[in-house]
């Protein structure tokens, strides 16, 4: 049976939706159910699963809410419909005492909070250039956390932003810490004399929780957006940032965080920071380290490596000096654990590419989805391949799907499907916390893996880090203990848990 | 070298386009941030919201702002009664002005129909209403726009040969702008109602109370409509539904001129008893006023403030400045509301009348937040949700008029001047306070609601515009 209701003029963001889907689909007796705007691409969508019907198609556009529901009966979608209720009038309801401050236009939102002098973006990215402009027009900073921007919208607005002395950091950006304020998906950490800026969210995310840890402090963490680095972009804001940093005299030490850079853009990097006096920490996952020979430049292969460098600098400290080599662990993988390969699946796309180098380091090499060798692409995503280390935050996940790090339903149904497989001997995971990430990770996995378990062929394996502070509203410790009372093994970082996978599959081999 | 405004040593001032959570963390943290309900600009056309965005908006809004001043100058005053055929060029017997942009009879509604054949049983070409539908299909009778003959009128808005109308003139621009005279409640033509008792009152209007109007108004001089809108906000009116203050404050001016003015007692008795039992009365007058007050601003280039919205029960027009006299329609709305008892959404006509060019100068829906009477009635649940929809049109304005205040908002001006482009980019639609027709001719009003104008017609106007400007340079 299939139902249709449109409201017209009823505008929801995707992400809203997406909540409103899954919890409609979670009633019992639900077949399928999608709250959607009405576009185009969306209503192909719900044609195609069967809960859309021609006349409704035809009559919502894309200002239009669409809710499609197929159930076994008529109470079923009764009561769906009235949940679905209940959610938007609890949105559209203030909390009590919260002032909200809300405006339909940006004009009059201009008008009335003049010193506005930073934007947070995550309309859909075909919408996001215009409103990008408009904040940079009106010398307002923009985090723009939108993908699919073209390469060539990118350029125009970095290139104005630029001229103006202004941030633009995305598209794709997910991670920033200005002035003590953590934006989009970021951690709650200590302020120091460390300034960051990175190309990858999870990858200064990861860097600046250690930085944490070890008991340092960050001044300002900037993003760049993945492709600020191809020669397309040339490393605009990169640049730009590294010199704010450098002029910003709470900032003593400066961290780079990124995939490796073209070539050109890396001269140009090396040319800029050759100037600077501050010390200048370079983590371009992947490169060679003797791209910087001569340079001045400290390099670490991992985040890790990075964020120990960087709190040695903070400190006053030559970080090659210090030994940072972990003692290898007295562990074994059980005889009963008949599995072969490590697994990786991760929510934080550099946590995954950071995996991979360092099990690459101790020879295993591993096939994913993020490979920058197409040899050891996965050819089916779904179907994992000897080792196999996942980015389960790439796009043809998330797809009409909220990231994993919000909505945790994709990775735990990957956990069922790997621990089902004889050959997995080692389940590696992360676990992000922070503003943005969904209020209990480690809760939503520790579920995941017993129903997992309880379905095992074999005993496996479980490691994983926690990428977060006990300041973090989901709290670190918390989350750690959880983890560890359902049996996983939990790592100070990704790459001491990546390397614990690969000691404990290399003695398998012995 | 340091980032603009020297970002780090400042404190963040946050706007949240997009995501909700985002605002939440950054409450949460503390600091201060404002949420944008962002909406796909010009209703999620991409190619639109471009040309949004290239359009040249230093021209644009100079234009704007002298549409707007041009609003803001206007000094609407009434100064006499005058009949069609004395003042209307070309018309004849055989001539029907309506409501809302042009239209052809098979795309009329029922009650404009209904309204245009009583309309011709009373100019007297046809003897009952069989005839007048046969001078109808046999192509005799000429329909137009009411905007073009330089008048308004509400609902159905009949303007034919012998009508009398209010003749408003703006002193500050000398332009004039003529309106019907309200006709009264219930089974009345701009309703669509067309039978005998509707025309004899039309008759009687055009006879007995409109020639003691007009002696009246020659002995009180002109009486300023401006201080008459602006007395009747602070009154609780907002001019559009609720008249009551307003006609009052004219009943008071015009009162001991027309005992002055006419002899029989009898005719005297029925004359303020038809004027003081209507409390919709001065609406007419306020539409006059307005199409006196906007009509000024057309053909300003580059200005794209609208000039004029009406319905003829089919589709909504308005006109943008830049453009002149061209109108841009798309299919009227729905009106929702309440409804008188035994009836229902379903006996509804869809939108009709020049009427909204109340909404256009800012009175009216725009102006709901002064009228807490009126809130219920037009379908806002609280006085509060009245003010937000009189606040929210601020969104969609040139700005804030300096003469229409309403006192229960601390005074703040009603919001004026309507840019199409504002409109397209926010999807914010201009509200309209409006009465329900019964779809079916002859029967009158069924209620009051409010209702939106169509984005459609301000994106037509908006690409219009812009094909405009390209085609200049």
């Amino acid at each position: 049976m299939i139902h249709n209701v449109v409201k017209a003029n009823a505008y929801f963001d995707s992400v809203t939706l997406m909540l409103f889907s899954s919890r409609l689909n979670e009633i019992e007796g639900i077949q399928q159910a999608a709250v959607m705007m009405g576009t185009d691409h969306n209503k192909e969508l719900m044609k195609n699963s069967g809960i859309l019907n021609l006349e409704t198609a035809s009559k919502a556009s894309s200002n239009d809410l669409i809710i499609g529901i197929k159930a076994i009966s008529q109470e079923v979608i009764d009561l769906a419909l009235k949940a679905l209720n209940d959610q938007f009038e609890n949105k559209s309801k203030a909390t009590p005492g919260s002032e909200k401050k809300t405006f339909k236009s940006f004009e009059s939102a201009l008008k009335q909070t003049p010193d506005l002098n930073f934007a947070v973006i995550s309309i859909p990215g075909r919408y996001a250039k215009n409103e990008v402009m408009k904040c940079l027009r009106n010398n307002i900073n923009v985090l723009l956390f939108s993908d699919n921007v073209s390469i060539d919208d990118e350029n125009e607005l970095k290139t104005f932003a630029v001229k103006n002395q202004l941030l633009m950091m995305g598209p794709d950006c997910g991670t920033a810490i200005i002035n003590g304020v953590s934006l989009g998906f970021s951690n709650v950490v200590k302020h120091g004399n460390i300034g960051l800026v990175a190309a990858s969210g999870t990858g200064l995310q990861e860097v600046t929780v250690i930085i944490d840890r070890l008991g340092g402090g960050i001044s300002q963490a900037l993003g760049t957006g993945g492709r600020d680095l191809k020669e397309a972009i040339g490393g605009k804001m990169m640049l730009m940032a590294l010199e704010a940093l450098n002029s910003d005299d709470k900032t003593e030490v400066i961290g780079m965080i990124s995939k490796p850079p073209s070539k050109i853009v890396l001269e140009r990097i090396i040319k800029l920071v050759k100037t600077f006096k501050k010390p200048v920490v370079a983590c371009f996952l992947g490169a060679e380290s003797s791209d910087f020979d001569g340079s001045g430049v400290y390099t670490s292969e991992t985040l890790e490596s990075a964020a120990n460098a960087l709190f040695a600098l903070s400190t006053g400290q030559d970080p090659e000096l210090i030994n940072h080599e972990t003692k290898k662990p007295n562990l074994q993988l059980p005889k009963e654990n008949s599995g072969k390969y490590v697994r990786g699946l991760y929510t934080g796309g550099t946590l995954a590419y950071e995996a991979i180098l360092v099990l690459k380091h101790q020879q295993i090499v591993s096939y994913s989805n993020i490979s920058s060798d197409p040899v050891y692409l996965l050819k089916d995503v779904e179907k994992s391949h000897e080792h196999t280390i996942i980015d389960m935050g790439e796009d043809y996940f998330t797809d009409g799907m909220p990231h994993p790090m919000i909505d945790p339903r994709l990775r735990s149904e990957r956990i069922l499907k790997e621990v089902a497989d004889p050959e997995t001997a080692i389940i590696l995971l992360d676990c992000v916390l922070g503003y943005g990430s969904h209020l209990d990770p480690a809760g939503a996995l520790v579920l995941a893996i017993n129903k997992a378990l309880s379905q095992a062929t074999h005993p496996l394996t479980f490691i994983a880090s926690v990428c977060g502070t006990p300041s973090d509203p989901q709290n670190r410790i918390e989350q750690e203990s959880k983890l560890r009372s359902a049996g996983v093994i939990v790592m100070d970082t990704n790459a001491q848990a990546a390397k614990l996978a690969s000691y404990l599959i290399a003695r398998r081999l012995d | 070298m340091p980032l603009k405004n020297n970002l780090f040593k400042s404190s963040l001032s946050v706007i949240n386009i997009g995501l909700e959570t985002f605002y939440d963390t950054l409450s949460e943290q503390k600091t201060k941030v404002i949420h944008f309900e962002w909406r796909p600009s010009a209703g999620g056309d991409v190619k639109l919201a471009e040309i949004l965005s290239s359009l040249s908006q230093d021209r644009i809004s100079l234009a704007n702002q002298k549409a707007f001043e041009i609003f803001n100058q206007a000094e609407p005053v009434l100064t006499d009664i005058k009949y069609a055929k004395d003042v209307i060029p070309g018309i004849d017997r055989y001539t029907v002005g309506h409501a809302g942009p042009p239209i052809a009879w098979e795309q009329m509604c029922g009650p404009l129909q209904g309204a245009i054949l009583g309309a011709v049983v009373y100019e007297g070409v046809a003897n009952n209403l069989d005839e007048a539908l046969q001078l109808v299909l046999l192509g005799k009778i000429k329909f137009v726009s009411n905007h073009a003959l330089g008048c308004v009128g509400p609902m159905t808005g009949m303007v034919t040969y012998s009508m009398p109308l209010w003749e408003v003139k703006n002193t500050t621009f000398g332009n004039v702008a003529y309106s019907t005279l309200n006709e009264g409640l219930g089974k009345v033509m701009r309703f669509g109602a067309n039978g005998p008792d509707v025309i004899a009152r039309l008759k009687w209007i055009e006879t007995e109370l409109a020639p003691a109007l007009k002696k009246a108004l020659a002995q009180s001089g002109p009486i300023s409509m401006k201080v008459m809108i602006a007395k009747a906000l602070a009154m609780g009116d907002e001019m559009h539904q609720r008249n009551a203050g307003a006609t009052s404050l004219f009943i008071r001016e015009i009162m001991k001129h027309l005992v002055s003015v006419v002899d029989n007692k009898e005719a005297l008795f029925r004359i303020t008893e038809f004027i003081s039992g209507n409390d919709q009365f001065f609406l007419n007058l306020a539409m006059a006023s307005g199409k006196a007050i906007t009509d000024p601003a057309k053909n300003i280039p580059y200005s794209t403030v609208v000039t004029a919205m009406s319905r003829n029960g089919t589709n909504f027009g308005i006109k943008i400045s830049a453009l002149g006299d061209q109108w841009f329609e798309a299919p009227v709305n729905n009106p929702k509301g309440l409804y008188f008892p035994g009836y229902s959404e379903k006996d509804a006509n869809p939108d009709i009348g020049d009427s909204a060019i109340v909404e256009t100068f800012g009175i009216g829906g725009f102006a709901m937040g002064a009228s807490p009477a009126v809130v219920r009635f037009v379908g806002a649940s609280s006085v509060s949700e009245a003010m937000a929809y009189s606040r929210e049109m601020q969104d969609i304005c040139i700005g804030l008029s300096p003469h229409y205040v309403i006192p229960t908002m601390d005074f703040v001006g009603v919001a004026t001047a309507i840019d199409a482009l504002k409109v397209v980019e926010t999807g914010i639609l201009p509200v309209i306070n409006t009465g329900m027709a019964h779809k079916s001719p002859g029967i009158g009003q069924v209620g009051a609601g409010i209702v939106k104008a169509p984005l459609g017609c301000f994106i037509k106007a908006i690409q219009a515009f812009n094909d405009n400007l390209t085609r200049s340079i």
